[in-house]
């Protein structure tokens, strides 16, 4: 019997939706079942949520207080201890992810698949490489499959499941040589999570200044919408990095994605191509962002969010 | 202590990348090659270690074709003390890279292990968190900001929450994220001098490094192409076309 068992990103209280989404991904290798773990000190909560993930055979619980925060060094070896009973193991490709199963895969000497875009079959996967400007597929070799899911590629699968939740002890000794310290949260207030969102106002170097991102947060409130930023907004202090959209940053896919004075480099692009519907507002006629712009407007991106929120 | 850092010679960052229309891959003839931006970051961040006195020696290695050396050059004239090319005309993926670099560390005996979070060829973001495990060594990844006192390493994350510190014990594995530093330019007689610096060649055989099933690719396509839509006119124009398509 093959088996996938997806790897649930939360922050203790709730369930990251890129959870989800990897079920998402999960479904399409079309194996017999998708078990979701939640490795968590108390999970309870979390464990009732991704039992509704529809399509979710079993929720696995473990619970130890060194999964208070997600230290990859003390998860992996919990997830190695549970992948025997797995042909498939996968999380989404956040840095939570990121950070954590190349550590499982090295650990069971298996090569990861990172950022799978699509499932050709049980082996074989679409990812994008070169920042998207390219499109490998890929197959892995036989055996067990560690990968990574491109949460922008999958819808979130339906919340109308009932699996049952099962509590899992997992007996393996923890390092002692990573300690976790604090984790500093960006700012973005109650606003839409970024990755979640179905709308994100974005901003770049053409917005000019901290105080000048004030435009953006006051149009992103009016239409319910997430903030995101280029690497050159981030990079001059405007904004949070937690906002940074691209290659490097968060890959997104919201239905309306709103690009205020960002140029448009590649690296940017290849964060928001699923998005729906792009708008792309800039002084600069040439900027590369119109190529890829469903609604291209060159303007003064700060008048144009004057009368946008009239005409809101 | 001695800091080893990774380096990988890639496209450039500001070359549009071409895909090969029979699918075999990109075009990388007479194409700009350059060392992985992050990887640059990660040669400053171990020079900046070492001239704040936490560190003796930076050694630089990469894996690929002799063509690596010309990176490896330019890591010397950074600054760094000397160079290892592990010299294959294979491409090597990750995990191997891990294995690599394990073997080397197992030699060299560092304190600390930088490498960029990721190579902007493959993309993968794999083998600083592969290194960590093989070598049951702490991992710190997409450091934004590194501070080493005694034998403990602070190091701030770029996560999606924002940012956490975890603080490890070495010797680490550390990946570099964008804004851990800004890399110093290199000045022309530190290239001189780089050419004098020792660069040992061995090949991956030597390291004892065997051979593991890795992932194949099978074929490189280029992506679907998003339509390049249309210009408005004006404010108006664009909230009348968002309206009709239900966006706002």
């Amino acid at each position: 019997m093959s088996k996938v068992l997806v790897i649930a990103e939360h922050d203790g209280t709730n369930l990251n939706g890129s959870t989800a989404r990897a079920v998402s991904c999960a479904s399409d290798l079309g194996l017999d079942a998708i078990d979701v773990v939640v490795l968590a000190a108390d999970g309870s909560a979390v464990a009732e949520q991704a039992a509704k993930i529809s399509g979710v055979t079993n929720v696995l619980l473990v619970q130890n207080p060194a999964n208070e925060n997600a230290v990859a060094a003390f998860l992996a070896p919990q997830i190695e201890a549970l992948a025997a009973d797995y042909s498939h193991v996968l999380a989404p490709s956040t840095t939570f992810g990121k950070d954590l199963m190349p550590r499982v895969a090295a650990h069971l000497g298996r090569p990861q698949i990172s950022d799978i875009m699509r499932v050709e079959s049980s082996h074989v996967f679409d990812r994008p490489v070169y920042a998207g400007n390219a499109i490998a597929t890929v197959e892995a070799p036989e055996g067990l499959v560690i990968g990574t899911v491109r949460t922008a590629s999958y819808k979130a699968a339906a919340n109308e499941g009932s699996a049952s939740v099962e509590t899992r002890s997992v007996e393996v000794t923890l390092p002692t040589h990573t300690r976790f310290v604090e984790l500093a949260s960006g700012g973005g207030g109650d606003r839409p999570d970024l990755q979640a969102a179905s709308k994100v106002v974005s901003g770049g170097r053409g917005v000019g200044s901290e105080e000048n991102f004030k435009h953006i947060y006051s149009l992103a409130d009016k239409l319910g919408a997430g903030v995101g930023a280029s690497r050159a907004a981030v990079d001059a202090g405007f904004i949070p990095n937690d906002h940074q959209v691209g290659q490097t940053g968060k890959i997104i896919a919201p239905d309306l994605y709103m690009a205020f004075g960002i140029s448009g480099a590649i690296q940017h692009l290849a964060g928001i191509k699923d998005a729906g519907t792009i708008v792309a507002i800039n002084k600069d006629a040439d900027a590369p962002i119109f190529e890829v712009a469903d609604y291209g407007l060159v303007a003064d991106l700060f008048e144009v969010i004057e009368e946008l929120e009239k005409a809101l | 202590m001695k800091i080893l850092v990774g380096v990988k010679r890639v496209i450039d960052f500001n070359v549009r990348v071409q895909v090969k229309s029979d699918g075999s891959g990109v075009v990388k003839d007479g194409v700009k090659m350059s060392m992985n931006p992050f990887d640059e970051i990660a040669v400053e961040e171990a020079l900046r270690i070492k001239e704040a006195g936490n560190a003796e020696e930076v050694i630089v290695a990469t894996i690929g074709p002799k063509a690596c050396q010309e990176q490896l050059r330019t890591a010397l004239a950074m600054g760094a003390d000397r160079a290892i090319h592990v010299q294959t005309d294979e491409e090597v993926q990750p995990l191997t890279g891990a294995r690599i670099f394990k073997a080397l560390a197992d030699k060299e005996q560092p304190k600390i292990i930088l490498l960029g979070k990721q190579a902007i060829d493959d993309d993968n973001n794999q083998t600083a968190q592969m290194l960590g495990a093989l070598s049951h060594w702490p991992q710190a990844t997409f450091a934004s900001e590194v501070k080493i006192e005694g034998e403990t390493a602070t190091v701030i994350r770029e996560v999606d929450a924002g940012l956490e510190t975890l603080s490890v014990d070495l010797p680490a594995v550390i990946s570099v994220d964008l804004r851990l530093n800004e890399p110093r330019y290199v000045k022309l007689p530190d290239i001189m001098k780089a050419k004098r610096k020792p660069l040992e060649t061995m090949s991956i055989e030597d390291l004892g490094v065997e051979h593991v099933a890795e992932v194949k690719v099978l074929k490189t396509v280029a992506p679907a192409k998003r339509q390049a839509g249309i210009k408005v006119d004006s404010v108006a124009e664009l909230v009348t076309a968002l309206k009709e398509k239900g966006l706002i």
